[in-house]
């Protein structure tokens, strides 16, 4: 494109608002020009400055969280963000989301966000070491049921896919179906990663005059506006007219986990050898966004010629080469000195490479193609100069979403509650789903899924490292602040039950449209409850993604902050197990647990509305249980540990003799109740007592653990924390009394095959 | 003793089998790209997606320069172990009999598996006994056992099928409950579940895969006595 062609055919304000851009935007970015942009530098500016890119809807309400602490070696702002594990080691961990993609494509979307999340880690010099998982599907079953079985099929497949032909272990996860997901499925991903800590490496470009090398799979076409048109956009739910979803396919990505475990190991060595400056890895809006930020962040300019770059399709428009978001790529600042090696380097791997620029001094962005200038923009304006806006929060008058139908009949006695909830589709075992993955691969996952409350990961010295991964999105949609703060809870009462204490948190803001102030007031409020609550754990927030307009016609989801945390324990010999484990010791309810009914999985399967606020949570007093539980986990003192999460103190149970094989004889009786009228006074207060007893088994709330052991250490444990004493292990039955009203026995069987009830999914 | 392991573009538990021979003897990885085999007294080809796996599991991976030198190691009578992967390579290469098909169930499946020694007196399962269990996890898309009547007749009665699924175990429908097998001459063997990872109750839910390590010490510690 010759200079008189392209100022020919100059794109307008309509071409703009096509791309994402509002007018206002497209005005401020004539003045940052001098001019209007042409084809190419309207594109850049297209995907810099969408909600992906540039989180212009979310960065000032990002900036309250808290970034800083003693663990942490990297926060916000790099590929991923790292934290000190000791032995001179760090862990690099983050969490993405690839919804939209996956809504569109879900076996490829899923792959790719894997792929993604990978490179994040190893463009800062660790080894990817975990992946875990969080998915939202609409109900299985009724009318949505076709199109989620079709979506959980596909996302699970891709994940499986991906991970496991890249030999990095899928460790844990979680999965919800709920109806507000039902148009707008989230696939979110995490990984992990290890490295000397003195090793880590920067994306900043440095060092004018030195090279940039693009190595890994070839150029195409494939993911072409993916950051603004597909993930910073509503979809069109149900629309099946032209412009429809389905004509976004192709600007999914897809993914050759072959080709990224070269370039794996390939970025590993040239790191290894010390043969880079810096190093970025190409995900959305590919060259554009890596080359913009990395010259950003060095406060220097780049120059790029676009017919240096290998290309799988001939006749790509330049613009094409820059906004391209074909997978597995990795962009690395190079001496010159170097440049040789590097691609000897990538020629022993099989991975492509070519230099394709330069680093400049002149602070800006300049696309070339042959001789020829073809673009010419300010790094600043690129990068940092898109408006950022402020929400207009405002909390709803009227619920947001609609009640759930009814599944469980209003008369259902206790035993038939107890099954239907173990039942459920977000209480089930996720067998399903998860021996679909390598869990093993690396040789360092001592504790597997099901086994914990948290995947744990040997290191070297003799410690591990912990990880959980969760959101209860029906309970964030209740109360945004309290729960998001529940989940925070949630996540690190995981990590105690192994005897992990948190070092550090990343978290996947996934929202409806900002622009409209209800979904505005539930993201500051779960922003604000996240901030909060990381604070009062020490656990503070190194990285993580946002996600917005995940909505459609029907409404938007459920809001789900998903929240990754990372802890640490000395002894991997000594990582808790959530079955239980030894005839006759005894069991006991641990902690504050004050629960009640309201947004619980029952109030669900009662197809009650949403309540209008949580209760308040004590987080001194649940941080101190959890802190109780991991001291007793380390010193070995107990047998087993289970937070009490969906399904309540019931389902805890169940899970535990499922885990263990073993039966569990329990009674909410007399002394049970007068501990209760101390621990959990609002619990106490309820009438009638079937309430009172329904809402203690099933009820839902934060700071519970099902604790079995010997005597003698639960009544230590007593003096840390509130210990209620439930009853003992043994026998093939889980056995709950308490009065002539309570008093029921379900066979290991019986609780089993309930449990079983996902496998119908995949057959 | 030393064992080599392979290591392709797309090999992922190389490093496991690298660590877990380490428990009984010394071990180094092998290039694909390499001929010279260094002197290794016994081969591991490990699991993973060798080349992607993109032909067909191990297809690829048979032509490497390095595996041209293990067939001919393995002609010589060098012991060679092919874990998942590795048994489909190895099986490509016509070093062992049969193939393997897409899971019964048509899914990639992780399980921690109980393995029944059907032969203890190779040089696989020497520090096994007859009939012993093992627990040993698997982690394949592709690891149905397939050979047709006559072969497998022959290997019964010759005693190549030297580990079978035990009750129950067998999800991914392999003919006669085939886990793992070896060649005639009984000095290359080939299994889908992975005993590298089952060498360290810590992580491997067992140690029992250790015992596939000890017995080729066993047997190249014999032989040069």
């Amino acid at each position: 494109m010759s200079a008189a062609a392209a100022a020919s055919t100059l794109p307008t304000l309509q071409d703009a608002l096509a791309l994402g851009l509002t007018a206002d935007e497209y005005e401020l970015v004539c003045e940052k020009q001098d001019g209007p942009p042409n084809v190419l530098e309207l594109a850049m500016y297209s995907l810099l400055w969408s909600e992906h890119c540039a989180y212009k809807h979310s960065k000032k309400l990002l900036r309250t969280l808290p970034t800083e602490g003693r663990y942490v070696v990297l926060g916000p702002g790099e590929n991923a963000g790292a934290v000190d594990v000791g032995g001179g080691l760090a862990c690099a961990f983050k969490v993405e989301s690839h919804n939209h993609p996956s809504a569109v494509e879900p076996f490829q979307g899923a792959a790719t966000g894997v792929g993604g999340i990978l490179r994040d880690i190893f463009a800062i010099g660790a080894r990817p070491i975990a992946v875990l998982d969080s998915l939202r599907f609409g109900e299985p079953a009724g009318e949505s049921g076709t199109r989620t079985r079709y979506l959980l099929d596909g996302a699970v497949s891709g994940i499986g896919h991906y991970g496991n032909s890249i030999g990095v272990p899928t460790v844990g996860g979680e999965v919800y179906f709920e109806g507000p997901y039902e148009h707008n499925c989230l696939v979110n991903a995490m990984a992990l990663g290890l490295a000397e800590r003195a090793r880590l490496v920067r994306s900043a470009a440095a060092g004018e005059g030195n090279v940039l090398v693009l190595f890994g799979a070839s150029t195409g076409r494939d993911g072409i506006g993916g950051a603004s048109v597909l993930a910073s956009a509503e979809l069109a739910v149900g629309d099946t007219s032209a412009g429809s979803d389905s004509d976004k396919r192709p600007t999914v990505q897809v993914g050759d986990p072959f080709e990224e475990k070269k370039l794996l190991e390939c970025s590993l060595e040239l790191l290894q050898r010390d043969l880079l400056v810096s190093l970025q890895d190409l995900g959305a809006a590919g060259l554009t966004s890596s080359a913009a930020e990395m010259a950003s962040k060095g406060e220097v300019g780049i120059e790029i010629d676009v017919e240096r770059v290998p290309l799988r399709e001939a006749d790509m428009e330049p613009f094409e080469v820059m906004v391209s978001e074909s997978q597995e790529r990795m962009l690395c600042v190079v001496e010159p000195g170097n440049v040789d090696a590097v691609l000897a380097l990538c020629e022993k791997w099989e991975v492509g490479g070519a230099a394709i620029g330069s680093v400049t001094d002149s602070g800006r962005v300049r696309v070339v193609a042959g001789g020829v200038q073809v673009g010419d923009m300010p790094v600043r304006a690129l990068v940092d100069d898109c408006p950022l806006y402020d929400l207009s929060p405002q909390k709803p008058a009227q619920p947001v979403y609609p009640a759930p139908a009814a599944t469980l009949a209003a008369q259902a006695t206790i035993e038939q509650t107890l099954l239907a909830l173990l039942g459920c589709p977000n209480i089930a075992s996720r067998r399903p789903l998860f021996e679909q993955y390598d869990a093993i691969v690396q040789s360092r996952t001592v504790r597997r899924p099901e086994q914990a409350d948290a995947a744990v990961l040997a290191l070297a010295d003799g410690s591990a490292l912990a990880v959980s991964i969760d959101c209860n999105g029906r309970r964030v949609a209740a109360d945004p602040y309290r729960g998001t703060v529940e989940t925070v809870l949630e996540c690190a009462a995981n990590l105690a039950c192994v005897g992990a204490e948190p070092l550090g948190t990343t978290n996947n803001l996934n929202f409806g449209n900002p622009e409209k102030p209800h979904i505005a007031w539930q993201l500051a409020e779960a922003v604000r409850g996240l901030g909060d609550a990381c604070r009062a754990l020490a656990a503070p927030i190194v990285g993580g993604n946002v996600s917005l307009y995940n909505e459609g016609a029907t409404g938007p989801i459920y809001p789900t902050p998903v929240i990754g945390m990372v802890g640490r324990l000395p002894d991997a010999h000594a990582a808790g197990n959530l079955g239980f484990a030894r005839e006759g010791e005894e069991i006991a309810l641990v902690g504050p647990f004050d629960p009640s009914a309201d947004a619980s999985e029952l109030a669900k399967l009662r197809g009650e509305q949403l309540p209008d606020g949580l209760a308040e949570v004590d987080v001194a007093a649940v941080r101190g249980a959890h802190v109780a539980i991991l001291e007793a986990v380390r010193a070995g003192a107990i047998s087993s540990a289970h937070d009490i999460a969906e399904g309540g103190l019931a389902i805890a149970l169940a899970e535990c003799c499922l885990a263990g094989g073993i039966g569990a004889r329990v009674a909410l009786g007399e002394e049970f109740w007068q501990a209760t009228a101390r621990a959990a006074p609002r619990l106490r207060a309820l009438s009638p007592a079937g309430e009172r007893v329904t809402a203690a088994l099933f009820g839902e709330g934060p700071g519970g653990f099902v604790v079995s052991g010997p005597s003698a250490a639960l009544g230590e444990l007593g003096e840390r924390a509130t210990v209620r004493r439930l009853g003992r292990v043994g026998g093939d039955a889980l056995t709950i009394g308490g009065d002539d009203q309570l008093s029921l026995a379900i066979s290991l069987q019986e609780l089993a095959l309930a449990h079983a009830s996902l496998e119908e999914l995949f057959s | 003793m030393r064992f080599g392991v392979l290591q392709f573009p797309g090999s992922c538990d190389e490093v496991d089998a690298l660590r877990a021979a380490e428990r009984v003897g010394e071990a180094e990885l092998i290039w694909h790209g390499d001929r010279d085999l260094r002197g290794a007294d016994a081969i591991v080809v490990p699991g993973g997606f060798s080349y992607g796996d993109y032909l067909r599991a191990g297809a690829i991976a048979r032509f490497a320069p390095a595996m041209e030198s293990v067939i001919e190691f393995a002609r010589e009578g060098g012991p060679v172990l092919g874990i998942c992967n590795g048994f489909q390579v190895l099986c490509e290469a016509r070093l062992l009999p049969g193939a393997l098909l897409v899971n019964a169930n048509r899914r990639f499946t992780f399980r921690q598996l109980e393995l029944e020694v059907v032969n203890a007196s190779t040089s696989f399962t020497r520090a096994c006994v007859e009939g012993e269990r093992l627990s040993i996890p698997a982690k394949h898309a592709w690891g149905r056992y397939y050979a047709d009547e006559q072969s497998l007749q022959m290997m019964h009665e010759r005693g190549q099928v030297v580990l079978r699924y035990a009750a129950g175990q067998n999800f991914n429908g392999s003919l006669a409950d085939i886990a793992g097998v070896c060649n005639e001459a009984g000095n290359v063997f080939g299994l889908m579940p992975h005993p590298e990872h089952a060498v360290d109750q810590l992580t491997g839910g067992s140690a029992d895969g250790l015992k596939i390590f000890q017995s080729m010490r066993l047997a190249v510690d014999g032989a040069a006595v």
